[in-house]
């Protein structure tokens, strides 16, 4: 019944999508098999893409040729830069999305990728001979053969939805969950866990008083992620922010000896930075107030995400609290919020590729690997389809480095350290946030993912063009002088003090309050050049950041460099740590079982010391 | 480096005394020993436990070489963490001998140096600058080096600086609190607050580095300069406090230049006379150059013997000069004022200077008052400065990495001056902290992000 494909993804979610389209577009022959097709690309919480972190991982995956860039664009109802006041590190683009919209837009996407089946189907099992995926059989008894196959089943192994004392089998609210996977895995050696997540009621928008809370609009000149020619937003949905009460939190209080997290029914671990409502009340008791963000489904719709709501009491405790919320006393809900426990299987299993370590051509991606949150998923589901298309034609995987990408930041820690509860990226996470900015993602990554064959050319030759824009108009800033009485009006109103006589123009940009797109006007032979050159607003700001943080990005870059040297120490993986009694026995059981591919992977293991590390260089003869 | 091997040395100073002990570490350590050492009622050093001490003779060969006292230690519970033997010999040098080759013979490996501290090390058994402070130990040569070099062995000052780095976490949190979630309902750090903090690292990490030098200057011996004007008597004094402890005088090369130092230990602790033959020879130059470069040389000096021959001066001159000397330190110095000459001294004069804080009164040709003058020298070393809660910094790596931390917070202050975006001041926080963990040995990873979510209510 089936042809045999290069590529079978298991899930349509945001990792199986952006896997699929890799693997298709760079030529392989691709099967996404899914329980429901109606829900590829289906957000099952938030309606929202990007934030702090986050932004700056969907700006990467698009500089690499993925989707989920203009999918967001194309169905975004509002867009943020966030943390515009910090930083260019922290500048963080996020987008609210139409939810129906967002996943009609990447059904219709991968519809248009040439190299894309579809078959709707569960799967139960893999085929797996001399430790070697061969395929997928699925619910109806097929099975469909592959050279390799990635796992991307999100909450779906084995879910179990709670709300209250209730509690059912399912993936994500009325959709059932799957089995099989789970018990197939953990036979052949496997090690599982069980993780939590939850999500908050939606309700009536038209039930909701607006007035009496603030509102939340867009960004006056709103960006957009997608380095292409997507379009910005011509106008833009707001959201709205309120506050739980006291008398909100008592109503909460009552339904807390039926709640499946207060009563042990939950076993799984929930992230600690995206705490259901009842979590943070016991938790942080002494706090009167919460905060809510009140989020539009889409253009049309009138359901509503309660965003800081997210909780598994019962339903009418729920209901309850919520008509407690200021704004929400006529409030009519749609769906009540719910928790949910799935299985997962600690990354540590799996090689930098995200291949698993015991079964070859085997690759999982998204929150099978322990991680939550749609970019996360979404990113490693474009570096799965990129090396299960790469390990077919027999070359060497895709494996971006800390200082490269947060990708590479957000692989590295799962395979290496692991994650006890679900991850999510923040720019903490990564140490040399100063280099991987949102606006450089496509001078870091483009070019990499070109060669590989998955960037079109179309994108590698805008990025050139960028980098010889920026470099010229770079050239003359450092070159032009600008006389005391062009500016002194512009430093004046900025409150930065007067040149009293001729100064290079990148001296001013240095300037922590100088702007250079709102000096620009003043400065007759700049603004000259932007217009003769058709330099657009990002080249401007790219040159601006050069200029201004150019001393920190340049010691980053230096300690970026000079930890390479430990990247570059090399570590076989038949390496009997074992045998080294000098190392302690966390480190040998953690190194036998990790097989960190060189010292610097193996130094930021957990429970890794620095001892252990000069141990592995004495051996090594350093 | 092998560390299945099984290796041997002397563990003692070597040369002839009373005496000596050798050590044998190694997974071998006990089967090695057993076949050349023989019991009471030929037990076997292998069938017995740890912590345990056994009499018997060493025989190898047919022949019986010394009696002795093993000392079992079993791994881990030794200083290497291998199996471990401590054998008590007699001191002679043929005995010392004897038995190390008799264990060579046996299949030990003569160790190389340091390799006892550096198994330690490996086995996990010490962290580095504990193995960098028995490395001290083993070298110090005076009391008050040893007792610096003990207090380090212990983690000493290692949780000084791991309360340093805690203070640093947290405020690297609240800095990352602004960062990652600053679309949250969190109340962000009070910038007055943070410099505050910062502030009060910088001073204790600039104690810590002050420690440096002290404690590096225990190491080497005190620096003592004896000025004073030509004839006071600075030959005749430095002789008398050689003489008195020829035993003890030793030269050493000196760490700034070629010179040759004298070195005289006084209770158990060094004092190095910085090249007191320069200032002999001012005597015969014309006064002016000899004080100019006088002053050079007490610029290296920590203590100052300020000389004077009581019959030629007055009080008031004295404290000028003393006045003079401090106000030309480039550092805290002690400036001991010290009148020779008493021998023909008449009362009355000598009373003139009794203002004077910590006078001392010697004849330096009769040798009078030469133990007050060592016992000021002791009481100002002793009460002064060395307290043993104090912590010395004495190890060139870490003094670095705490320069290191310090012009990073000087950058963080800077960059709140300058009222910088908060990401920018986070890249010199972390350099900060990692230049401590580099002394600590800590591994910084997920730290803060533990920190941020167990002080506030972060997710929507």
């Amino acid at each position: 019944m089936f042809e045999k494909y290069d590529v079978i993804v298991v899930g349509g979610g945001h990792a199986g999508c952006e896997a699929a389209a890799a693997a298709a577009n760079m030529g392989s022959k691709v099967l996404l098999v899914t329980m429901n097709m109606a829900t590829i690309g289906q957000m099952s919480c938030n309606p929202a893409m990007g934030g702090i972190a986050k932004g700056q991982i969907v700006r990467e995956i698009d500089a690499m040729g993925g989707y989920s860039g203009i999918v967001s664009d194309k169905t975004a109802i509002q867009f943020k830069m966030l943390n515009r006041s910090k930083g260019p590190a922290m500048w963080s683009p996020r987008a609210q999305n139409d939810r129906m919209r967002f996943a009609e837009e990447w059904r219709l996407m991968l519809e248009r990728t040439p190299n894309v089946d579809f078959f709707q189907d569960m799967v139960k099992e893999l085929i797996i001979e001399n430790d070697t995926v061969k395929g997928v059989i699925t619910g109806l008894g097929l099975s469909i053969r592959s050279q390799s196959v990635i796992l991307t089943n999100g909450t779906f192994l084995n879910g179990l939805i709670h709300i209250g004392t209730k509690n059912f089998g399912g993936g994500r609210s009325a959709e059932s969950a799957a089995f099989g996977i789970t018990e197939q895995l953990t036979s052949l050696g496997f090690r599982s866990g069980r993780m939590k997540t939850g999500t908050p009621p939606r309700v009536d928008g038209r039930s909701l008083d607006y007035s009496v809370m603030i509102e939340q609009p867009g960004d006056e000149n709103p960006q957009k992620f997608s380095y292409s020619n997507t379009e910005t937003l011509k106008k833009q949905l707001s959201c709205w922010m309120t506050y739980t009460s006291e008398s909100v939190h008592d109503e909460l209080r009552k339904g807390f000896d039926r709640s499946p997290m207060f009563s042990g029914r939950i076993q799984g671990l929930g992230p600690r930075y995206c705490p259901s409502i009842e979590d943070k009340i016991e938790r942080f008791a002494d706090k009167d107030k919460h905060q809510l963000f009140i989020e539009p489904e889409g253009w049309n719709t009138v359901e509503v995400y309660v965003n800081g709501f997210s909780t598994s009491l019962p339903e009418e405790v729920q209901m309850e609290a919520l008509r407690k919320i200021k704004g929400f006393e006529k409030v009519k809900m749609f769906r009540p919020g719910y928790a949910i426990e799935y299985d997962y299987f600690p990354p540590q299993q799996l090689q930098l590729s995200l291949e698993t370590k015991a079964i070859k051509n085997l690759f999982f991606a998204g929150q099978i690997n322990g991680t939550t949150g749609y970019e996360e998923a979404a990113g490693q589901g474009i570096i799965a389809g990129i090396n299960a298309h790469l390990l077919i034609k027999n070359e060497a995987p895709l494996i971006l480095k800390r200082s490269e990408a947060y990708l590479g930041v957000l692989i590295d820690d799962l395979v290496t350290k692991g994650t006890e509860e679900p991850y999510r990226m923040f720019t903490s996470r990564a140490e040399y946030r100063i280099l991987l900015r949102q606006d450089n993602a496509d001078f870091r990554l483009t070019e990499k993912s070109f060669n590989l064959g998955l960037a079109s050319q179309d994108r590698m030759n805008a990025v050139e063009e960028k980098y010889i824009k920026v470099d010229s108009f770079l050239k003359e800033l450092k070159k032009q002088s600008v006389e005391p009485n062009e500016v002194n009006e512009y430093l004046n109103n900025v409150g930065s003090s007067p040149i009293h006589q001729k100064l290079k123009i990148n001296g001013l940009i240095s300037r922590p309050s100088v702007s250079l797109p709102d000096m620009l006007p003043y400065i007759k032979g700049i603004k000259d050049f932007v217009e003769t050159k058709f330099l657009n607003s990002e080249e401007v700001e790219e040159a601006e950041i050069l200029i201004k943080y150019e001393g920190y990005i340049q010691k980053e870059q230096e300690v970026a460099n000079k930890l390479l040297r430990l990247e570059h120490i090399e570590l076989h993986s038949n390496f009997d740590y074992a045998s080294l009694q000098s190392l302690s026995s966390e480190a040998r059981q953690k190194l036998s079982a990790i097989k960190p591919k060189n010292i610097g992977q193996a130094s930021r293991i957990s429970g890794i010391s620095p001892s252990d590390i000069s141990v592995l260089m004495v051996y090594l003869g350093r | 480096m092998q560390l299945n091997t099984t290796i041997c040395a002397l563990a003692t100073g070597g040369g002839t005394s009373a005496l000596a002990i050798i050590r044998v570490s190694g997974p071998d350590a006990l089967s090695i020993t057993d076949k050349i050492f023989v019991g009471k009622k030929n037990k076997k050093l292998i069938h017995q436990n740890g912590y345990t001490l056994h009499f018997g003779n060493i025989v190898w060969k047919n022949e019986t070489i010394d009696e002795v006292l093993v000392s079992v230690f079993k791994q881990p519970h030794s200083y290497t963490g291998e199996h471990l033997i401590e054998i008590s010999c007699h001191g002679s040098i043929f005995i010392q001998q004897s038995i190390l080759s008799a264990l060579y013979d046996a299949g030990a490996i003569a160790a190389k140096a340091g390799e006892f501290t550096l198994r330690a090390f490996l086995n996990g058994k010490m962290d580095l600058s504990q193995a960098e402070a028995v490395a001290d130990v083993i070298a110090s040569e005076n009391k008050a080096a040893h007792n610096l070099a003990f207090q380090q062995l212990r983690g000493g000052y290692s949780d000084e600086i791991k309360k340093l780095r805690t203070e640093l976490m947290t405020f690297a949190a609240l800095i990352e609190l602004e960062l990652d979630f600053s679309t949250e309902d969190v109340e962000f750090a009070d910038r007055t607050q943070l410099e505050k903090l910062i502030y009060q690292l910088i001073v204790n990490i600039k104690l810590l580095r002050n420690g440096f030098t002290l404690g590096n200057v225990i190491k080497s011996g005190i620096p003592v300069a004896i000025v004073g004007k030509p004839n006071a008597g600075k030959s005749t004094l430095l002789n008398a406090l050689l003489k008195e402890e020829k035993a003890i005088v030793s030269s050493i090369a000196g760490t700034t230049r070629d010179a040759i130092e004298d070195v005289l230990v006084i209770d158990g602790t060094a004092f190095r006379f910085i090249d007191t033959a320069g200032l002999r020879e001012t005597q015969d130059e014309v006064e002016k150059i000899g004080i100019e470069r006088s002053y050079l040389k007490m610029q290296q000096a920590s203590i100052i013997l300020y000389l004077f021959d009581a019959n030629e001066m007055n009080s008031t001159d004295v404290e000028n000069e003393i006045n003079a000397i401090k106000l030309n330190a480039k550092t805290e110095i002690i400036v001991i004022p010290v009148a020779n000459k008493t021998d023909i001294t008449i009362e009355s004069k000598l009373n003139e200077f009794k203002s004077l804080e910590h006078l001392i009164k010697l004849s330096a040709k009769n040798n009078e008052g030469i133990e007050t003058l060592k016992n000021a020298f002791t009481q100002w070393i002793v009460s002064e400065r060395i307290k043993s809660s104090d912590m010395l910094v004495s190890n060139a790596r870490h003094a670095h990495s705490l320069e290191k931390a310090e012009t990073c917070l000087q950058a963080v202050i800077n960059g709140l001056n300058m009222q910088i975006p908060s990401d920018l001041l986070a890249t010199d926080i972390r350099a900060a902290i990692e230049a401590l963990s580099e002394i600590t040995g800590e591994v910084t990873n997920d730290e803060v992000l533990g920190i941020i979510f167990g002080k506030f209510c972060i997710g929507k």
